[in-house]
């Protein structure tokens, strides 16, 4: 039936979504709280696990792992790398309006042309595997 | 030291990735999200071992935060995305287009010119 087909296509796109959206906040926010809480850290690499903001950033990428590896069980590595690429532009967001660390124009054009070719890859129909 | 944690972040999340998509897709679509069935996919020795080089890419990853801006790391270590392309057309037959690949060869001039500042 063709409506039965529109809708569970419709269910797919808004399953696979649902999961992008998943991964990349969880990993933005992961990687952000990761940074402050190693900014602030001192002593070994080990000692800093005792952080409060390294464990909130260990407990967002170990939800963003299980988010990515569910994503990954229908969707092709090519098509998730570059979907999930609009992070690069939001830790740089983050970085400079959060964190406020500075970033060079070289840096910013960098960060555009990285989530440019991610994007454009993005575009692409996601492929099956031969 | 910064371009070499950068290696090390690159290398192991390549390894990880290729390993995740190829189990997973052996697996099948995930339905269940009861935490006893999420645990018993890592009792599959390709995610096992993913979660190895997991291991590997974040504790490097920290090292590099510590030394450098979150702007900087996290761009850096995108390079990652030009080998996984390769990889995953290679070995996981994955149908990458010219399209996809103009894409990935952008990334690698955003991570040449991240280098340079």
């Amino acid at each position: 039936m063709p409506m039965d087909a529109n809708r569970n296509r419709d269910a797919a796109r808004g399953k696979t979504a649902l999961f992008v959206a998943l991964v990349v906040l969880s990993n933005t926010f992961g990687n952000l709280a990761l940074s402050v809480g190693m900014k602030g850290a001192a002593g070994s690499l080990f000692a800093s696990l005792a952080n409060a903001w390294v464990l909130a950033g260990i407990a967002l990428l170990v939800f963003w792992t299980l988010a990515r590896m569910t994503l990954l069980s229908w969707a092709d590595l090519t098509f998730v790398l570059p979907v999930t690429s609009i992070g690069y532009v939001l830790n740089a967001l983050l970085g400079r309006f959060v964190l406020g660390e500075q970033i060079s124009g070289e840096r910013w054009l960098g960060t555009l042309l990285i989530a440019g070719g991610t994007t454009l890859a993005g575009l692409t129909k996601p492929g099956t595997q031969r | 030291m910064t371009w070499l944690l950068v290696a090390a972040v690159v290398g192991s999340t390549v390894a990880c990735d290729l390993l995740q998509s190829w189990d997973m897709k052996r697996h099948g679509e995930v339905h269940d999200f009861r935490p006893s069935r999420i645990a018993a996919l890592f009792a599959r020795w390709p995610l096992a071992l993913s979660v190895v080089f997991m291991a590997i890419s974040f504790f490097a990853f920290l090292s590099l935060l510590a030394r450098e801006d979150l702007s900087f790391a996290v761009p850096a270590t995108a390079a990652s995305l030009v080998l996984e392309t390769l990889l995953a057309q290679w070995i996981l037959k994955e149908n990458v287009s010219v399209r996809r690949w103009a894409g990935a060869l952008m990334v690698a001039a955003g991570v040449a010119l991240l280098a340079r500042s």
